[in-house]
Parts: C-alpha cells; structure tokens; sequence
C-alpha cells in the first residue's frame, strides 16, 4: 500500500489526480471460523465460492429492486467521481463510487447480460476470479455507505446498496469482515456492540449517577430495566463506555430528569447502532431490531427514543417500522405490527430521535437554560451522514437541518454555521 | 431489394426495442424494494414525489448539483434529441400534426445542439482523467453512435438532401404492412442503419438509464417510513414464519 498523506488543505477545491493502486492491499481483516460461524455464516471461503457468489448475487437482484436497476442503469457519466471522501483522501480511482460500483458491475454484466456473455471486453464484464473477489473484499470494505455519491447521481445509484450487496456475497461464501462480525455476535450474546454485560452496565449507571450528583448536587437517575416507564432510551453502547460519547448520555439523562419524564434503559437491548445494515444482510439488521421491540414489549414503554448516532438513526428512522412495527400506520389485519402500534403513544412520533424529544420539551418551555454559560465556547455543527441524507426528524422535509440547530442556539449564543458548500446544501 | 431489407429490419428491430424495454420495466417493477431509502431532499407525499422526479427528467437537478459541465452538455444532447425526435414525427403522420409543423424550424437548431453536446461529453470522456478511468469501450462507441446519427441528419440537412417525400412514404408504407421504395443515398442508409442499431443495442445497455430513473427507489419513494409501515412480501413472510 502507498503512503498515504492528508490532502492539502484548497481554498478552491481542485479533484486530485489519480493515484491507481493507492489503495491496493488486503482489507481489514477477515472474521475468523468462531465469528462467522456464530452468526450463522459459512466459517471460512468456502470451496466453491464461485458459484455460490453467482447464486447470491441473483438471489439479491431478484430481492432488491435498487440493485437490480442501479446495475443496469449507470450510464459511466462520472457525476460521482468526484464526491466520495475515500477516493479524496486517498486519490485511488477505485474509490471513486462510480468505480466501487463497477467493481460488482463488471461481474454482474458478465453473468446476468447478453452483451456481457458475447463481448466481455466491449462493456467492461469481467470473470468473478478469486483476485476480482479479493479486490470486492478490499474496496467493498472501503465504503462507509454514506451515500453522499447517491445525492449526486442523476438516477440517485446508491453506492450504499451495492456495497451491502458485495458485503452479503461476502459473507455467504465465508469471507466476512472480522470487525462487523464479531460486532454483531456481541449483540446477539451480549446485547450491545461493545459487549458490556448487564452487570456492566449497571456499575457504570450508578457511577454516573455519583458523577453528576458531585457536579451539580442534584440527583440524576440513569433508570435501567424500569418496566411500565414512559419512555425507552436506546442509544449507541459508546456512550455507556467512552469520551465523549458519555457526555451524551449525561446529557440524555438531564433532559429527562428536567422534564419530569419517566424513561429507562434496556440492558437487553442496550444498542442503537445496527451492523445488520453495513453488511446488508437484512435477516441481521431484522434479528438486531427486534431486540428493540422486544425490550419495548416487554417493558411496556409509551415511546421510543433513540440517542444519537446516524447509521443508528438511518436504521431507526427508515427501517425499524418495516423491520419491527416500531411506527405507524400498519394495516388493520397486521398483527404483528399492530400488537406494537397499540401500546405506543402516536400523538409522538415513533420512534423519535432525541433531537426531536429535546426541541418539543424547548417548544413547550419543560426546559430553560443559562445561555451564558456555554459563552466560553464557539459552537459549529457538522450534520451526520445519515441523518442529514437518509433519514429526517420532525413532521415537516429538511427537519433533520433545522432541529439540531434549533437546540444548540436554545442553550448557547455563539453558534457558527460552517460554509454553506458542506453538507447541508451541498449533499 | 435494399428497401425490402431495411424494411423487415425496421420491423424486427423495433418488435426488440419495445418488447425488450418493456420486458426490463416489468422486471424493475416486478422487483420488491424491502425498505425505505429515499436520500434528501426527499419529498413526503406523493405529489412531491412526482414533483422530483420531474424535476431529475426535465431538468437533471441532481446532476446539476454535481457537475455544471456535464450538466450542460448532458441537457443540450438530451433537449436537443427530444425536440429532434418529435420534429421526426412528420415521417410518420399524414397529415403533419398541425405543433408538430410548428416546431420544424426548431428542430434543426436542437439537431446542431444534440450534436454539440455530444461532442461535449465525449471530449469529457476522452480528456478529463478520471472519467477516461471509468470508460468501457462501449461507453465511446455510444457516443460515436449517437454522433453518427447526429451528423448524418444534419448533413441531410445542409449538404446533400435526400427525397423526403419518398423517405415519408416508405415509412408511412411500414405502418400499413407494405414496404415501398426507400431513396438509395449513402448518407440515408448510414443514418437509418445507425437508428436501427441505437434501438437494437438499447434494452441490453446503459440507455436502460431512461426508463430506470423512474424505478429508482432512492427517487420514487416517498419519505414516509414512521408514518406509514412499508413492507415487501418477502419480508412479510419473515413475520409469519415466527
């Protein structure tokens, strides 16, 4: 791999040249036997991995209509090329999106397309050799499904879906990726992405609560496993864990103390964060949201709130109706849905971000704030990927902008808004 | 015997090119789109919907956002090519409908347009680094393809005409079932035998681009999932079987 270097800071963004290769390499590494197997996928490449990533990848075009038209559609015009930060900070043309597409393009024109099967070297079709596989592995692992490049595309081609498409493949034939496997297999023994148990995470609650008792002499509860509680938090396990993210929580916890609101947390489903997206396998992203159903049933909550997180609020916002009946609007002969939506209260919506919580309480003045107090910082907010792009807060379009914004200028006066060509208007 | 030929090749060539766009719509939309993935700005009702779409056929407002030179050579090909083809229709009504006379004049200005920019984007694909990366030789032979077309119209056009008015009846003829004499000019057969090749290539290529903007669930969808639940058959099924 070359050396890789932090682009010079442009006043007038310039596309950097190509560097072809800059990112050649291995990928991160490969999930062992133990992790794979444990959720349910083949332990190792299998022998005849071939065909069976042929056999999967039709499976998916036939189940996704994204796939299926974003492989046909591409028309190579390069609108993307120039918008992905991976093929910016590191220069190698394979991580333009157009590219990291064509990668499973190639493949798919040379199994799925009449002119791909006559004349592979005409449109660009390609054998799925183990090299084609291994560069899939690389670079299908060198995109964060963003989907800055879908906001750009003239037919909105979502790198995102044929990136969790390439990483199915991957799994299907044994050649997982260690870091979101073992990940998930913690949230199916443990409950979390980080793997804190229980015990865990109730010394780490009571520690917060002597935390914010000695900082403010006011007793703050971090409430855990509370059934019949109003409100059911969940939130990424990174803020049970680490700087800064605990703050966030501290944060959570203050507003519901001010506002008199009865919540808890799950120590069963004690994640936001959903890895069942980032490999696209939605059996995955189905069994770890329903752990939030579940808590949500069994401990009886009014509404769900979840902290903040964008992958998590993507999964959340877009999917957990879909994937779990956590929303509104299900059919009236829609048990499944229904046994849910009956217990949730819909004068809010279902499920909320924490954003939307926060502002409705400002709105309503449940919440009061010494604005001075924040003077000593200067405050700017950069939106999330996948808040700003994929998903939304409140009832009305572009929400996701102004709501975030409308909380930071509640409590602090010196709020800067960064150049408007960043990604509120500029995708 | 050249027009018997180019007349049984119209017929084949266009029973491919609709019965293989549609095959291609029925499949995209016969195809389950499982969860919600509309990207911003994404409307939230149906009308919005439209709207946008719309918006990205008419217009190309993403690929404006993303790129004012392929933008502007994008939609002069595009307009150019859409008010071309309907200054066509004068070969195949009789009478002329009475706008498409109207726009007769025009159409020669959009022909000089498509054909700019054409020339546009290929000399992006051919100068331009990165897009030179992501090109397959279909991708040039496209757009010589379309050039051709372009060039051989206008060159009818302005250098060397060909007998429209038998041009008019054979095609004419091949809407009622007969195959009349077509004028045998080099610069005729070229452009007819290009647009013959243009509908072949059509339903197993890239230009499947048109009809799949519409299918295309981060544009079609409308940003309603925690109003409404959204939920294919497929994963339906995952419901019952637990």
């Amino acid at each position: 791999m070359a050396d890789i270097t932090a682009p010079a800071y442009r006043i007038i963004p310039i596309v950097p040249k190509l560097i072809p290769g800059a990112m050649a390499g291995k990928g991160p590494f490969v999930a062992s036997d133990k992790i794979n197997e444990a959720i349910g996928f083949p332990g190792q490449l299998v022998e005849d991995w071939h065909d069976k990533a042929i056999a999967k990848m039709g499976e998916l075009l036939s189940k996704y209509r994204s796939l299926k038209v974003y492989m046909d559609a591409c028309v190579h015009c390069g609108a993307c090329s120039d918008k992905c930060h991976y093929f910016i900070g590191t220069q190698d043309p394979k991580n333009m999106p157009v590219a990291r597409q064509d990668l499973m393009r190639s493949v798919y024109r040379r199994y799925f397309t009449l002119p791909g099967k006559l004349f592979p070297w005409l449109v660009g079709a390609r054998d799925l050799t183990r090299e084609v596989l291994d560069e899939w592995y690389n670079y299908f692992n060198q995109c964060s499904e963003c989907r800055r490049c879908s906001v750009f595309c003239p037919y909105g081609i979502d790198t995102a879906e044929v990136t969790m498409a390439a990483r199915e493949i991957l799994d299907s034939v044994g050649y997982g990726q260690k870091y979101s496997n073992e990940i998930i297999g913690k949230v199916h023994r443990i409950g979390n992405n980080l793997g804190l148990p229980a015990p865990a995470l109730l010394d780490t609650l009571t520690g917060l609560e002597e935390d914010v008792k000695e900082a403010t002499g006011i007793d703050v509860l971090f409430p855990i496993d509370v059934k019949g509680a109003e409100v059911l938090l969940i939130t990424p396990s990174a803020d049970f864990f680490a700087e800064p993210h605990i703050d966030s929580l501290i944060g959570y916890a203050k507003v519901f103390h001010a506002t008199g609101t009865s919540w808890t947390l799950s120590s069963m489903s004690s994640e936001a964060g959903n890895f069942g997206m980032f490999i696209g396998n939605y059996d995955q992203l189905r069994a770890i949201a329903m752990r939030i159903r579940q808590a949500a049933l069994e401990l009886g909550v009014k509404r769900i709130v979840i902290g903040e997180c964008g992958h998590a609020w993507r999964v959340a916002y877009s999917f957990l109706n879909t994937l779990t009946g956590i929303g509104d609007g299900a059919d009236a002969n829609d048990r499944f849905a229904q046994m849910l939506q009956k217990q949730l209260d819909h004068r809010y919506k279902q499920p909320s971000h924490i954003c939307e919580f926060t502002w409705d309480m400002i709105q309503d003045e449940r919440l009061s704030f010494d604005k001075s107090k924040n003077d000593k910082h200067i405050i700017t907010f950069h939106d999330s990927c996948n808040v700003a792009r994929g998903s939304r807060m409140g009832d009305y379009a572009g929400g996701q902008f102004e709501i975030p914004r409308n909380i930071i200028k509640a409590c602090a006066n010196n709020f800067v808004e960064m150049d408007p060509r960043t990604t509120r208007v500029d995708g | 015997m050249a027009s018997v030929v180019f007349g049984v090749v119209f017929y084949l060539a266009t029973l491919l090119f609709v019965v293989g766009v549609l095959y291609r719509i029925n499949t995209y939309a016969r195809t389950p789109a499982p969860l919600k993935i509309p990207t911003t700005p994404a409307p939230i009702t149906k009308g919005g919907v439209v709207l946008r779409i719309t918006r990205e056929v008419v217009f190309f407002e993403s690929l404006f956002k993303a790129n004012l030179w392929t933008w502007a050579a994008g939609w002069l090909f595009h307009a150019g090519l859409a008010l071309v083809t309907l200054r066509h229709l004068r070969y195949f009504t009789d009478p002329v409908w009475g706008w498409i006379a109207f726009i007769q004049p025009f159409g020669i200005y959009a022909g000089i347009a498509m054909l700019l920019g054409l020339c546009g984007l290929w000399a992006r694909r051919l100068f331009v680094e990165r897009i030179r990366y992501i090109s397959t030789p279909s991708d040039h032979l496209m757009l010589v393809l379309l050039i051709g077309i372009a060039a051989s119209g206008l060159l009818m056009k302005f250098a060397a005409h060909t007998d429209v008015i038998a041009v008019k009846g054979f095609f004419i003829g091949l809407m009622h079932l007969s195959i009349l004499t077509l004028p045998a000019d080099l610069l005729l057969i070229v452009h007819l035998s290009l647009v013959v090749t243009l509908l072949v290539v059509f339903p197993f290529s890239k230009l499947l681009h048109a009809p799949g903007v519409f299918f295309s669930p981060t544009r079609n969808q409308t940003d309603n999932p925690r109003e409404k639940r959204h939920l294919s058959a497929w994963a339906a099924k995952l419901e019952s079987e637990k």
